[in-house]
């Protein structure tokens, strides 16, 4: 049914109101439902990301703006608003175990989830500094809450207490960032900056500009977590509930690129000089400290979350090549990353689940032989993150370090690629333990809840059949960075 | 010309029948090792049976690829599914067919626990092995090349000896990293293919007529051959090696020696040299330097070895450092003397390894102290055994001889000097595998379990059988080999020259004047 024509300024955001609309719903629900019939509304969630997908993949190939040029309806946000929509489905399916054996409120967790999910579509659309500051704090304030879920734990109120507190100082620099832009160039809207910076050459103040970027590019290295604004990921993936965890490598970290990714090539692209070398530095930093870090940890969740350190380095890549290749290579690496991480979560989630151990690494011993589809499983999506075909994962470096070679940045590419060789090492790690080891203690049978098996199945087919087939993701990819430069 | 078997060409069929096979046997029950180890056999067998047509059917006399297939796979990107083979290519398809064969043979009572995983590792690397000698584009070599590791890694890691974790790791490590500078290159060369063009292609027959300016090649010819360097080994990457070897079972030794050090060797001939012909004639002075140290130290460190096994691995550092030697000196005699010998290797290596594998399952031991007087309890053993040392050494009659003679007979035309020191490498390795010989099967039994030894068993013989044969034939005429080398050869010789001319003083200027056709060898 087509209730909001595209047209309309509505229509425009329609898969952002039907996210919205049945988080709200929701919280209605909860009301009347009787206690164990609460959870329905885990299936009512995925219902609406579903119908929201529907109606953004048929928004794919529009353009439009609307609401005073704040919000903008194009490819990339298309693409973006797809990526969301896709981790949060399989989010949702991951957090059905962990919902059903933590006593926690159901019905919240889900309205926060899709909240969340509507703050990074509308982080996606932004075209204006306010609107995506408005998107970030609506992501942001959903994610403390989730973070904290298990109040129980206090590891969880850590990681919520942790994150508020960081995150809150992060949003106040960006938010001075943006007023110290709006200072010397008189608006907020991305593409009446990147005018102001192109015609008014010697007109604006360039200390107030540049300390104004420099401030926003501050609160997007905390929102990715960019060495040296990376040090709360390690706590914060360790203490939240695992599907958050999951959730919040995929979906606002892709989110918080997209942001990025229009702030710096529409707004600040004419000054690409300025700020190109910056990030390449901390480009070759960020890679470095999560790849060396990851190497000593014993967690499995605090290795992937220096692995998700690291691979924030890989996406800047394309940020600091630029162009056509570089947005491409960011986001077809975005796509990747959002596929084969949460397949890795989906299978620390199950073993979680299942009492097989816990996050330690050890309890990985002998898992291989013992579950050899969770093993062959795992195995997979180890080996795309650490960039060995036939892989998403190579796919995406391949792209990445293609772009950083074609727009002379060798030695980036070099260091990214030995850094690569680097992840290898703790990567494979889990292998030596899951086929190289014996099990310490007598592993019980398992099996898979059906939400789980699904997501896994989906997370592997993605890993796998865009490592073989990677053509129609690029293309897509490619299609989001022709909004950019149009 | 397109062969075709059961509908699939014949290239595609060889790489992925494999593969297929491995997905039957995760079909097949755990419980019954016996089935899976024999359907695993016939997989292994009928891919072998069917890259036979490869070497009858090749003709001798076209130049440039043969079988080829060609279909687009990311236009986007210039990425085409694209295979093909030459002379070179060709023998080390069936060889890795034939290795591959005799070494599931091999593991029928080496391998008893996780059986199935095992062979259907096994399987799966036979098809990595072959995607890259089939692969003429950049991007799907690179796959196949990467694809290969985690199998061995496996197979070191999971069936291996104590320090196998170890060595796994290592292995991996030293491999990736190599690897992943060469991408670098990989994608450096695009993009210049592309800037002198405005084509994007991963084509290497397309990318073999970039135009570089010589400081790129240098760079890049260095950082393809770092990779192959790791890989054949050379002299100073070759330490993974002696650990990998040491500690995989034999069958993963067997295809260690046997093909994945032929990549490097590959990788040369295919990548490095006719990408970058003018940069690899710079480095030539380098790599004969180590590829010297290669051959000498090999061999001294080999000499002191207390185990059978390591003996053998650090010979294949001597050995590989001969073929390194042949393809460096530019002429004819060189280049199919390095690739013959580098079959060779293979097979006596191969058949070592599967010596020195039979001789473990009987003792559980390798060390050379604990054996002695094995030729009275062992007769057939100790024959089989006494004729793949002998290859190794390069006893004339045997195929070992051919490959070092013509080896050296280039050097020699290129470099006198060159050629006396490599010699030396050869009179070396007859101390060492004589010396181990005689203090393992001759002499008075010394330890009370060397006595009663059951010999050969039937299948035992039968692995071991196969590889000799190739050995005595290749040692007694040698011609149907080198002539389908030929054509490629020089194919790949004109190409060093044609772009070297215009240099000034070429390095190995002594085999310039020599006319391809000089085949005085032969």
């Amino acid at each position: 049914m087509n209730l909001l024509p595209i047209s309309t300024p509505l229509g425009m955001i329609e898969p952002l109101l039907i996210v919205c609309g049945v988080g709200f719903a929701i919280l209605l629900l909860d009301l009347v439902l009787p206690h164990s019939k609460k959870h329905w509304t885990g299936t009512i969630a995925l219902a609406g990301v579903a119908w929201a997908f529907v109606r953004a993949v048929g928004q794919w190939g529009l353009e439009q703006r609307g609401y005073a040029d704040m919000v903008v309806l194009d490819d990339l946000a298309t693409l973006f608003n797809l990526l969301f929509l896709a981790s949060t489905f399989v989010t949702i399916l991951l957090s059905e175990p962990f919902l059903r054996s933590e006593t926690v409120e159901q019905t919240e967790y889900y309205a926060l989830l899709l909240f969340c999910t509507a703050g990074m579509m509308l982080l996606a659309s932004a075209l204006d500094l306010i609107t995506l500051f408005l998107g970030i704090e609506v992501l942001s304030i959903s994610l403390y809450v989730l973070a904290g879920y298990r109040r129980g734990s206090d590891a969880s109120n850590e990681a919520a207490m942790k994150y508020f507190l960081l995150g809150a100082f992060a949003s106040a620099i960006l938010l001075y960032g943006i007023a110290l832009t709006y200072g010397a160039t008189a608006t907020t809207n991305l593409s009446k900056i990147a005018e102001a910076l192109t015609t008014a050459e010697a007109a604006f103040p360039a200390g107030l500009l540049l300390a104004g970027m420099a401030m926003i590019l501050i609160g997007f290295a905390f929102k990715v977590a960019l060495v040296p604004f990376h040090m709360w990921t390690p706590d914060v993936y360790e203490g939240a509930p695992t599907p958050i965890t999951a959730f919040m490598s995929a979906g606002p970290k892709a989110a918080a690129f997209a942001a990025f990714l229009r702030t710096f090539f529409v707004a600040f692209g004419p000054i690409h000089g300025d700020w190109n070398m910056l990030l390449s530095v901390i480009a070759a930093l960020t890679m470095t400290v999560g790849n060396v870090a990851a190497i000593a940890q014993t967690n499995v969740k605090r290795m992937l979350a220096y692995s998700s350190i690291a691979h924030s380095g890989y996406v800047l890549i394309g940020l600091v090549a630029g162009g056509n290749a570089g947005g491409t290579g960011a986001i077809f690496y975005l796509l990747a990353y959002t596929a084969m991480n949460l397949g890795a979560f989906a299978v620390v989630i199950l073993l979680e689940h299942r009492g097989v151990g816990g996050d330690e690494l050890r309890d990985y011993a002998g898992l291989g032989f013992r579950y050899p589809l969770i093993g062959a499983t795992l195995s997979l999506f180890m080996i795309s993150l650490s960039g060995i075909p036939p892989t998403v994962g190579f796919v995406g470096k391949l792209y990445l370090f293609g772009a950083a070679v074609q727009t002379g940045h060798i030695p980036l590419a070099v260091i990214g690629v030995l850094n690569s060789a680097v992840s290898v090492f703790y990567y494979l790690r889990l292998l030596v333990l899951m086929y190289m080891r014996e099990p310490g203690e007598v592993l019980p049978p398992i099996r898979v809840p059906a939400a789980i098996g699904a997501a896994l199945l989906a997370t592997s087919v993605a890993t796998l059949g865009v490592g073989i087939f990677p053509g129609g993701w690029m293309e897509a990819a490619r299609q989001g960075v022709r909004a950019l430069f149009s | 010309m397109t062969l075709t078997i059961l509908g699939v060409p014949i290239l595609t069929f060889l790489t992925f029948f494999p593969t297929v096979g491995a997905l039957l046997i995760l079909l097949l029950p755990s419980s019954k090792p016996r089935t899976v180890r024999v359907t695993a056999f016939l997989v292994s067998l009928f891919t072998f049976a069917a890259s036979i047509p490869l070497f009858t059917l090749f003709d001798s006399t076209q130049r440039g690829m043969q079988f080829t297939e060609q279909s687009a796979w990311v236009p986007d990107l210039g990425i085409t599914y694209h295979m093909g083979l030459d002379g070179i290519s060709m023998l080390l398809i069936l060889l890795t067919t034939l290795l591959t064969a005799v070494s599931i043979l091999a593991s029928f009572s080496a391998i008893t626990t996780r059986v199935k995983a095992y062979m259907v590792t096994f399987l799966l690397l036979e098809t990595g092995m072959i995607g890259v000698f089939v692969s003429l584009d950049l991007f799907l070599f690179y796959i196949f090349w990467e694809v290969m590791l985690i199998p061995m890694y496996l197979l070191i890691g999971v069936w291996g000896g104590p320090r196998r974790v170890y060595a796994a790791v290592k292995f991996i490590l030293y491999t990736v990293a190599g690897s992943l500078v060469m991408l670098v290159g990989i994608l450096k060369l695009y993009v210049a293919h592309h800037a002198t063009t405005g084509v994007y292609t991963f084509d290497l027959l397309q990318l073999y007529d970039t135009a570089l300016d010589p400081g790129t090649q240098l760079w890049l010819f260095g950082a393809f051959a770092l990779a192959f360097a790791i890989k054949v080994p050379m002299f100073p990457f070759h330490t993974w090696l002696p650990d990998a070897h040491v500690e995989a079972p034999t069958a993963g030794s067997v295809i260690l020696a046997g093909v994945l050090l032929k990549m490097g060797v590959y990788g040369f001939l295919r990548f490095a040299v006719p990408l970058f012909p003018e940069a690899a004639m710079t480095y030539t002075p380098w790599i004969i330097g180590l590829a010297l140290i290669g051959i000498i130290y090999g061999a001294l460190v080999a000499m002191v070895q207390r185990d059978v096994k390591k003996l053998v691995a650090y010979s294949s550092v001597s050995h590989l450092g001969f073929v390194m030697l042949g393809l460096f000196v530019w002429n004819v005699q060189g280049l199919s003397g390095g690739i013959l010998q580098s079959i060779n290797h293979g097979l006596s290596t191969g058949a070592l390894f599967l010596a020195v594998g039979i001789l473990y399952e009987r003792r559980h031991t390798r060390e050379i102290a604990d054996f002695g007087g094995l030729s009275e309890t062992l007769p057939w053993f100790a024959a089989l055994f006494m004729i793949v040392c002998l290859s190794s050494i390069g006893l004339p009659g045997l195929n070992g001889f051919i490959g070092e003679f013509l080896v050296l007979l280039g050097a020699f035309r290129a470099w006198p000097l060159v050629s006396a020191i490599a010699a030396v490498g050869v009179i070396l390795a007859a101390v060492y595998l004589l010396w181990m010989y005689q203090r393992v099967m001759f002499g008075p039994i010394t330890h009370e379990k060397n006595r009663g030894l059951p010999d050969l068993t039937k299948r035992e013989f039968w692995t071991l059988a196969p590889v000799i044969l190739l050995i005595i034939w290749i040692g007694v005429y040698p011609n149907p080999f080198l002539r389908r080398l030929d054509v490629s050869v020089s194919e790949l010789l004109g190409r060093v020259r044609t772009h070297t001319l215009s240099l000034k003083a070429p390095p190995a200027s002594p085999s310039m004047a020599v006319p391809a056709s000089a085949e005085g060898a032969k």
